[in-house]
């Protein structure tokens, strides 16, 4: 439900250690939404959402202090979810970051703010990824370096729900065409 | 309590990063500095007034940085990661409010000694100023960061959160003036009542808000 209009109904997924999930449909269909309420920030009208392990969004918010250094941006969060230092390092060196590490997130271009974006959710350890259109305004090299984190990601037991217009290179995931419901 | 450090020292570095200590402080200088220009050079009516002037001042003052506490957050989805993350609205709020305060409390009640200076007050009646903004400014940033949170959310935000905060901060300068005066002990007590029972309140209402700007 958003501004009193029915999104979707009738979706049903289950996810085990490894799984991905990708989101596909037309702009508005509530992709963002539904991942917005896998997290817990938005309250489902009807049916619920079960999970266990941690959680790590990207949506379209870096959600990083735009005057920090990048590590140090990540760092702050990393800190919360207590991974620490060597885990930034570690999401910066995977999507090919490292350069940037001492230059502050406001100088970041639109596709290296994107790629910091995903190195909070790489940074984070968390067991479950959402990502939403993580895929938006990355170079062909990045897409491949996303693509990699993911496979890197499922290969340790991670669960990844994605929601893209792109097509990710993704083995075996299940796939769900959200169509507006009438 | 790692999640309450972490979010207090956040915003205590970007408070001091964009100015936040050193802008309260000017603006309560400043008008410290301008109200004798108004009224005119008189000693023994400015030490009559002063206080009162002070503590006006305090509230202006604790005005200004309400609409970079909650918005900018909510804005650039620092609010959702923490919500992913399942830090308490509450914690997050109850850290905004200990950071605000240290933000703008402890500088005021240093400038407070020029400003008293300027209006003419004595020794007696500075210490009565201090003790009262000591008393009064924890009350003054949660309902900052209460006021922040409910206005977060709209257009303009900034002058709607002047006139919901200043009603609502209208006991504590009662209490907070009336302290200087003659039978200041019980206005004190007032003052730490009201300022107690602020603190106490605002990082549920401000979590509440906090919650509702999700949606």
């Amino acid at each position: 439900m958003r501004g009193g209009r029915v999104l979707f109904k009738g979706l049903n997924a289950t996810l085990g250690a490894g799984d991905a999930l990708v989101l596909t449909g037309p702009n508005g269909v509530g992709k963002s939404s539904l991942l917005r309420l896998i997290s817990g920030l938005l309250p489902s009208y009807a049916g619920t959402v079960a999970h266990s392990g941690r959680l790590a969004l990207s949506d379209e918010n870096p959600a990083l202090d735009p005057r920090l250094p990048l590590a140090q941006a990540l760092g702050y969060w990393a800190g919360l979810d207590g991974t620490g230092p060597a885990a930034v390092a570690a999401a910066l060196d995977a999507l090919d970051l490292t350069r940037l590490t001492n230059v502050p997130v406001r100088l970041l271009s639109t596709g290296q703010r994107r790629r910091a974006n995903l190195a909070r959710v790489l940074a984070s350890g968390a067991d479950i990824w959402l990502l939403d259109e993580p895929g938006n305004g990355l170079d062909t090299d990045s897409l491949v370096l996303l693509e990699r984190a993911i496979a890197a990601h499922r290969a340790q037991g991670g669960i990844a729900v994605i929601a893209s217009h792109q097509p990710l290179g993704l083995t075996d995931a299940q796939a769900v065409a959200l169509k507006a419901a009438q | 309590m790692k999640a309450f450090l972490a979010i207090l020292g956040r915003d205590l570095r970007l408070s001091l990063g964009s100015g936040g200590i050193g802008l309260p402080v000017v603006f309560f200088l400043l008008v410290a500095t301008l109200y004798p220009f108004a009224v005119g050079p008189d000693g023994a009516l400015l030490a009559k007034t002063g206080g009162g002037v002070l503590w006006v001042a305090a509230l202006l003052a604790a005005l200004l940085p309400v609409d970079r506490l909650i918005a900018p957050d909510a804005e650039g989805g620092v609010l959702d990661q923490y919500a992913v993350r399942g830090v308490g609205e509450e914690m997050i709020a109850a850290a905004k409010i200990t950071a605000h305060w240290i933000g703008f409390g402890p500088p005021l009640m240093l400038a407070a000694i020029p400003a008293s200076a300027m209006l003419r007050l004595d020794g007696e009646t500075l210490a009565a100023v201090e003790l009262g903004l000591l008393a009064g400014t924890p009350g003054l940033a949660a309902l900052g960061v209460m006021v922040a949170s409910l206005t977060a959310g709209l257009r303009r935000g900034g002058a709607l959160a002047g006139l919901l905060m200043l009603p609502l901060a209208i006991p504590l300068i009662i209490f907070g003036a009336g302290s200087i005066g003659d039978f200041g002990g019980g206005a004190l007590r007032f003052l730490a009542a009201s300022s107690l029972f602020l603190v106490a309140v605002a990082p549920f209402a401000a979590g509440a808000g906090i919650r509702a700007l999700r949606e």
